[in-house]
């Protein structure tokens, strides 16, 4: 079942939640906490919370932005989850290669793979 | 010179209003897509930091920024009217022991995408510039 938020889409696909982000521009405060608060919830939710974010249609980042993603991969873990990032776009991949959080993350090249990394 | 001024509100809609603006002029100037990512990826990061970090949010105090957009590069000077900082008390962001600090990679990135940034003594002042790479 998906559930659509103006920010994000959220389906299930077997026990993994894989988050799309709506936005090309997650960039701005507002939109990262309400981002941010829902990926919270979804880790609160599932136990162990097994979620694979989507950033396809994302085009541009911000140090917010990566931010958060740090806070969530530590509640993840904490609750011994598994995350993984995929279709992040060349300028995005740069991102997090300059801030060596490409080092922190799982990232796959696609959702299939993503979520089959989850699975298996 | 800086040819054109703006002084906002410590407001991030305000801010990102004005990177709507700059972008849009990078773009109608002929700056290739990397460029334009860059630029605006430095300008929200200065942006954030000024209304964030540097007037910590208060409607009392504003940013003004300068800019010179220009075929062959583009200048910026971003104030604040906060205290200022320094920047050797800016942890580096990619040492092993900070990898998962949820801040402190605004600057980081500003330097990374940017051709020469600098801070008034004070460091309540980023300049900062990105010139074009001509395109064969």
């Amino acid at each position: 079942m998906a559930e659509e938020s103006a920010k994000m889409d959220i389906q299930s696909q077997g026990g993994v939640k894989l988050v799309t982000l709506a936005d090309q521009k997650i960039l701005d405060e507002l939109s990262i906490s309400e981002i941010g608060n829902k990926l919270n919830g979804l880790v609160a939710e599932s136990k162990p919370p097994k979620i694979v974010i989507n950033f396809a249609n994302v085009t541009n980042m911000s140090s917010s932005a990566l931010g958060m993603l740090i806070t969530l991969h530590k509640r993840v873990r904490e609750a011994n989850g598994d995350l993984r990032l995929c279709n992040i776009q060349p300028s995005i991949e740069e991102v997090f290669k300059i801030t060596r959080l490409n080092e922190v993350f799982d990232m796959k090249p696609s959702v299939d793979e993503a979520v089959d990394s989850i699975e298996s | 010179m800086l040819l054109s001024k703006k002084v906002i509100q410590s407001d991030l809609e305000e801010a990102r209003q004005l990177e709507e603006h700059v972008l849009e002029t990078v773009q109608g100037c002929g700056y290739s897509d990397a460029e334009a990512f860059a630029i605006k990826l430095a300008l929200e990061e200065a942006l954030i930091n000024a209304i964030k970090h540097g007037n910590r949010y208060d409607p009392d105090k504003t940013v003004t920024v300068c800019y010179d957009i220009e075929p062959d590069r583009v200048r910026f000077a971003v104030a604040d009217e906060g205290p200022g900082f320094a920047l050797c008390n800016v942890p580096d962001p990619t040492a092993d022991e900070n990898l998962e600090r949820p801040c402190g990679r605004g600057i980081m990135l500003i330097r990374a995408y940017m051709d020469e940034v600098s801070y008034n003594e004070e460091g309540n002042e980023l300049r900062m510039v990105k010139r074009r790479v001509e395109q064969g």
